[in-house]
């Protein structure tokens, strides 16, 4: 061979770098220009961070690993917008720290589950999801109606959100724990300000025990306002093609 | 104690920055303990603490010093470090046994949801990151740590570098993994497909894998061969690129220091596509690479014949491993990522199945002159098999990754028996087949216990894993076309449910299948077990037939 690959079989530091080189190439051309191609994530109105209770919520699908039967991602085919409802948006996700769009649908995909049941169902379902659902293989959860949240430190979860770039305001954070108190409580002196700080946010006692804030009220939180913050009547797709 | 100067001697004798280190460790782990936000890191604390407190038992106890008497295969002038890869041969055996049980649990609850148990540590949520980390990293991790410690000191004639470094390889990996483990079961996880370890278990990878790269790179300096053999290659990608993927997927912000939790780097679709950029090429350098480092040594040595092509091997090396990197998007196939990207990972994805067709070429080839051995010795069978299924496996890939394929496949079973078609054939198969191999050098034994029990664990596991991926081809190929049918009013013809419904039958011979592979691996515990135990079963040797000699051994076969 005119090339001598000697010079790799006889220097170990040289096939190293050689290795290096070679695997970093790829990463660079596909993943770096993610970060500065403008058309990467579309301009659409209405996604807004997460409020503290749906936030905790979201902790809770992640925790019990959720993503691993459900995605979160319509994709651009017929049968799925039918089913599921417009194709999921890249801005949708723009503040999802990591993404949950998962890789298998052993259960339905969840972008769009947002109002599509009722918070009574969402109870029923989770404490035992073939109530309602006879042929379901889902597990049950009974145990996040009576555990309650944890959320002592939603004000520093807020604030590593922040520093990886989710505007939250400081007086978001400030205001974080009567904030996800006030959403699960409609009685709450706050309660009516939610939705101008967290446009679109559901107000509710998603588990129907006024007693305390349970686990099950933050994933519910969560689950009803996937998929909602876009308001896709008006929204323009061909602006958007890329 | 201090008094005593037996005692003294010996921890003169032994290290003592090691034990310096081992004491940190211990205080460190006491202090998280102590200011911990919650109930995992104290957990994980104190088992920072136990790990230390025994390491420096052991350490003032020599355990860690080659007796004098052991079996150590000696080369030249070189006695090998053999320790560590005695312990990973017992640790891969333990955690294949772990990772496959869990994998059945997890199997027949998609059957019986009742088997969840509806308790928040035995959902299918928390046990599946355990099963898929079990098997790949606990198990792969650990067959592949122990089989590139006996390569490269064999293929290089030196003995491991830096002492008692490639102990802490072992031991510090294998606690990444308890800490892993307890962690997913627990509820900790970030929720990345195979990088769920929060931030301070990763930190600890890290560690334990920039010393895997110095014990691997250190025994390459220190080589009396002139060349550095090509399974070495193909080891120091892997654990190269593992760093790199690592480091990069793994960027996150802690809540607290004294609490698991963290928000990761990049969100959105940023996050994904680094995620399986991640994702694919654990596949394509811990699975893949890792891997083939084993076929390039142990066929070869196994089959007494040189490797087939060293031009073959040179090519398919450095377009296997540039290729790899950008396949990553065919997981993200008509999603919210960038059409371009989407495009340029199918792309890459069919090419890449040329060089994994010359890995399984030359892996094959390299039976020439050998192929009555297939008859012979279940080992080769297994080797064989391992190779097949890789090739099989590479040409189903590059078929998933074309967009108009994986609108049908993605989301379903289909990429379930996939990946088990690569696991448990192609891995699962070679890393039997090696650690078979391995067992009676290392502890000097003529030969196995038994290869009439090996080939029982051929022909059971390989029928299991035709009931497993033949169910998945089925279910997945089915779901996907019952999500896309129309009736004739065109309206969508299946509710979700019924779907589900339908693949009952299919996810009961997949955990059928399932049982088999996992009783394969009891049989092997067994015969290993016996093996290192000393014991010979008393077996009818096969008849061999004289091999035609054609080819005459290169520079391109291994050291010795």
């Amino acid at each position: 061979m005119a090339f001598k690959h000697d010079v790799f079989e006889k220097h170990s530091l040289v096939l190293t770098v050689g290795i290096l080189a070679t695997v970093a190439i790829g990463g660079l051309v596909e993943i770096a220009p993610l970060f500065y191609l403008e058309s990467t994530v579309e301009k659409v109105e209405g996604v807004r961070p997460y409020s503290p209770l749906e936030l905790k919520g979201r902790d809770i699908y992640i925790r019990e690993g959720c993503y691993n039967c459900h995605s979160q991602m319509v994709r651009p085919l017929r049968d799925e917008v039918e089913r599921y409802g417009p194709y999921s948006l890249a801005a949708e996700s723009m503040y999802d720290h990591p993404f949950q769009w998962g890789s298998k649908r052993t259960g339905p995909d969840l972008a769009r589950v947002g109002g599509r049941y009722s918070n009574d169902w969402h109870v029923a379902h989770m404490i035992n999801p073939r109530s309602v659902v006879p042929e379901s293989i889902m597990p049950g959860y009974p145990h996040l109606q009576e555990d309650r949240l944890m959320f002592d430190d939603i004000q520093e979860v807020m604030a590593a959100h922040q520093a990886v770039g989710v505007p939250y305001t400081a007086e978001q954070i400030e205001n974080a724990k009567a904030d996800l108190v006030a959403q699960s409580d409609p009685n709450h002196e706050r309660a009516f300000d939610i939705e101008d700080i967290y446009p679109k946010a559901i107000v509710a006692d998603f588990d129907g025990n006024p007693a305390f804030v349970s686990e099950m009220d933050a994933l519910i939180a969560y689950l009803q306002m996937l998929g909602t913050l876009v308001d896709f009547s008006v929204y323009d797709a061909s602006e958007n093609l890329r | 104690m201090a008094n005593n100067p037996d005692l003294k001697r010996r921890l003169q004798k032994g290290n003592p920055i090691l034990m310096g280190l081992l004491i940190f460790g211990a205080l460190m782990g006491l202090f998280i303990a102590s200011r911990a936000k919650d109930g995992v890191m104290e957990l994980h604390g104190f088992m920072l603490v136990g790990a230390a407190l025994i390491g420096a038992y052991a350490l003032i106890h020599k355990a860690f010093d080659e007796p004098k008497d052991a079996l150590v295969e000696r080369g030249p002038g070189v006695t090998y470090m053999d320790g560590p890869i005695r312990a990973g041969v017992i640790a891969s055996m333990f955690w294949a046994i772990i990772g496959l049980l869990v994998g059945v649990v997890i199997a027949w609850q998609l059957v019986f949801p009742g088997l969840n148990l509806d308790l928040p540590w035995t959902t299918f949520g928390r046990l599946r990151p355990l099963h898929t980390s079990a098997v790949i990293f606990a198990f792969g991790g650990n067959v592949l740590i122990a089989t590139s410690f006996h390569v490269v000191q064999r293929t290089s004639k030196a003995r491991l570098w830096g002492g008692s470094a490639a102990w802490f390889v072992f031991w510090g990996y294998n606690l990444f993994i308890v800490l892993a483990a307890s962690g997913y079961v627990l509820g900790v996880t970030q929720s990345k497909e195979y990088a769920e370890p929060e931030w301070y278990v990763d930190l600890w990878l890290t560690i334990v894998w920039v010393v895997y790269l110095l014990v691997f790179l250190g025994t390459l300096w220190k080589r009396t061969e002139p060349h550095i053999y090509v399974a070495n290659w193909f080891y120091l990608a892997f654990i190269v690129t593992v760093a790199m993927l690592h480091i990069v997927n793994n960027l996150a912000v802690p809540v607290s220091f004294y609490g698991t939790q963290s928000v990761q780097l990049f969100a959105g679709v940023q996050s994904a596509l680094t995620q399986w950029w991640y994702g694919h090429n654990a596949v394509g350098f811990f699975l893949t690479a890792g891997f083939l480092g084993i076929m390039y040594y142990y066929v070869p040595k196994r089959a007494e014949r040189p490797v087939y092509s060293y031009r073959l091997s040179i090519v398919h090396f450095w377009s296997l491993i540039f290729l790899y990197i950008w396949a990553g998007p065919h997981h993200l196939h008509y999603t919210a990522l960038p059409d371009w990207a989407q495009t340029l990972g199918m792309v890459f994805s069919i090419m890449l199945w040329m060089p994994s067709w010359g890995g399984m070429i030359n892996g094959l080839m390299t039976l020439s002159g050998a192929w009555d051995k297939l008859r012979t010795d279940p080992i080769i069978r297994m080797f064989v098999l391992a190779i097949a299924f890789y090739g099989m496996s590479t040409f189903e890939g590059p078929v998933m990754s074309i967009k108009a394929v994986n609108s049908l496949s993605h989301y379903t079973d289909w990429t379930i028996g996939h990946v088990h078609s690569g696991a448990l054939g192609w891995v699962g198969m070679i890393s039997f087949a090696a650690l078979y191999y391995l067992a009676p050098v290392m502890w000097g034994r003529p030969r196995l216990y038994s290869l009439k029990l090996v080939n029982w664990h051929f022909w059971i596991a390989t029928i299991g894993i035709l009931l497993y991926i033949t169910a998945m081809w089925v279910s997945g190929i089915m779901q996907g076309l019952m999500w896309r049918a129309y009736d004739s009013l065109g309206f969508l013809e299946y509710s979700f449910i019924e779907t589900v419904e339908a693949m009952h039958p299919f996810y009961i011979i997949r955990g059928v299948g399932g049982i088999l592979y996992l009783t394969g691996a009891l049989i092997m515990a067994y015969n290993l077990w016996r093996t290192i135990r000393g014991d010979l079963a008393v077996e009818a040797e096969p008849k061999a037939r004289p091999a035609v000699t054609t080819a005459t051994p290169t520079q391109t076969a291994p050291a010795e």
